[in-house]
């Protein structure tokens, strides 16, 4: 049974490389999402027969529930709203990744300083693009209009993010225990919507690739965790494909990647300075 | 296998992200970060590992979380790419209209 699944995961990553080439053509770009598509159902499908497993009902359930939600609200939003549709299941993606880490942490699976390292890389990452990603669809949605700015920001988020760096390291250092894991995690997501919500909404697409781009590299460090070549190089390539495809939006509206975190533009400060 | 040969996967499949887009034209940038968002969606993979070894009642509930997420990514994220390339469909003439891209919010 095993070789079928190696196999399988060898043809999804494949497919999944082929696709993405694909979708960087006009031509060809509605080609690559379907293969795109056809290897996931592959991997998905040949995961349920990995031996030794358990809560095939819950499992299912929670596919159907997860899958079916996406794919009606994916159907039927308009065509503009769109990008903080790209948003939303990319946050799901980064929150799975993350709840993966917090799974194997509870499990007390991850052992040994490189395993514990990538589980802690992929769980901050994952969480930041989790909580990020959530903010950039409120914003986008129009559901939170107000630019969120105090003063020292960038201070107060380098300390945020400082601690929470530090509190990973403990974990690696002298492992996990529960209220240094809760907190770490708390951190993370906190350290996402300030990163986030006082970014303006024209360098939104910007934001997005860049957690999209964190997610998948999130998604790739898990895979290690699990020793699963599939998310490893599904989660990789499109962390470094999503890093150079910030690179180019950012290029082609203008900014640079640094000015879109550190010194937003924002509503209030374009009123402030006209 | 040993941990020092995923260091070159991790490598080689960096490289490969960064060729496989390095020559995209700036109208597909979009439906191309929706593309890559449905790739991250193999997720779903990792979840459902997870678990499958979950036992405690906290873990059940950690992994359907997951599980529950990583659907909804690739679900969604297909649905979603779909739609923007169907826009791409070349007939009657009608002249490729870009993504449009979002609203100024602030």
């Amino acid at each position: 049974m095993q070789w079928i699944i190696d196999i399988s995961y060898f043809v999804v990553a494949a497919l999944f490389i082929l696709g993405l080439k694909a979708m960087s053509s006009p031509v060809t770009a509605r080609k690559g999402i379907n293969w795109a598509g056809v290897g996931m159902i592959l991997a998905t499908l040949v995961t349920f027969l990995t031996p030794g497993m358990r809560n095939y009902g819950l499992m299912l359930l929670a596919i159907i529930l997860g899958g079916g939600v996406a794919w009606v609200l994916g159907k039927r939003v308009k065509m503009t709203d769109m990008p903080q549709m790209v948003a939303v299941y990319n946050g799901m993606g980064g929150g799975a990744a993350a709840a993966i880490a917090a799974l194997e942490f509870a499990r007390g699976e991850v052992t040994g300083a490189v395993v514990t390292t990538l589980a802690v890389l992929g769980a901050l990452i994952g969480s930041v693009a989790f909580s990020g990603s959530i903010v950039a669809f409120l914003k986008l949605q129009g559901l939170m209009k107000k630019a969120w700015k105090v003063p020292g920001q960038n201070l107060f988020n380098g300390l945020l993010a400082l601690i929470t760096v530090l509190l990973g390291a403990l974990i690696i250092a002298s492992g996990p225990s529960t209220p240094v894991l809760l907190l770490f995690f708390l951190l993370a997501l906190v350290l996402g919507v300030v990163l986030v919500a006082p970014i303006g909404g024209a360098d939104m697409p910007v934001v997005i690739s860049l957690l999209n781009a964190f997610t998948g590299l999130a998604v790739g460090f898990e895979g290690y965790v699990l020793h699963n070549p599939a998310l490893i190089i599904a989660g990789i390539v499109v962390g470094a494909s999503g890093i150079l495809l910030t690179q180019l939006m950012a290029k082609a509206m203008n900014r640079a990647i640094t000015g879109v975190i550190f010194t937003p533009i924002t509503g209030e400060a374009q009123a402030s300075a006209g | 296998m040993n941990d020092f040969f995923y260091i070159y996967i991790f490598m080689l499949a960096a490289f490969t992200g960064y060729e496989v887009i390095s020559r995209v034209p700036v109208i597909l940038h979009t439906p191309l970060m929706s593309g890559s968002n449905f790739v991250h969606g193999v997720v779903l993979v990792g979840a459902m590992y997870a678990m499958g070894h979950a036992v405690t009642p906290l873990e059940q509930a950690l992994g359907f979380f997951a599980v529950f997420l990583g659907a909804a990514n690739a679900a969604g994220g297909y649905v979603v790419t779909e739609r923007m390339l169907g826009m791409f469909r070349r007939e009657k003439k009608e002249p490729i209209q870009p993504i449009p891209t979002p609203e100024k919010v602030s």
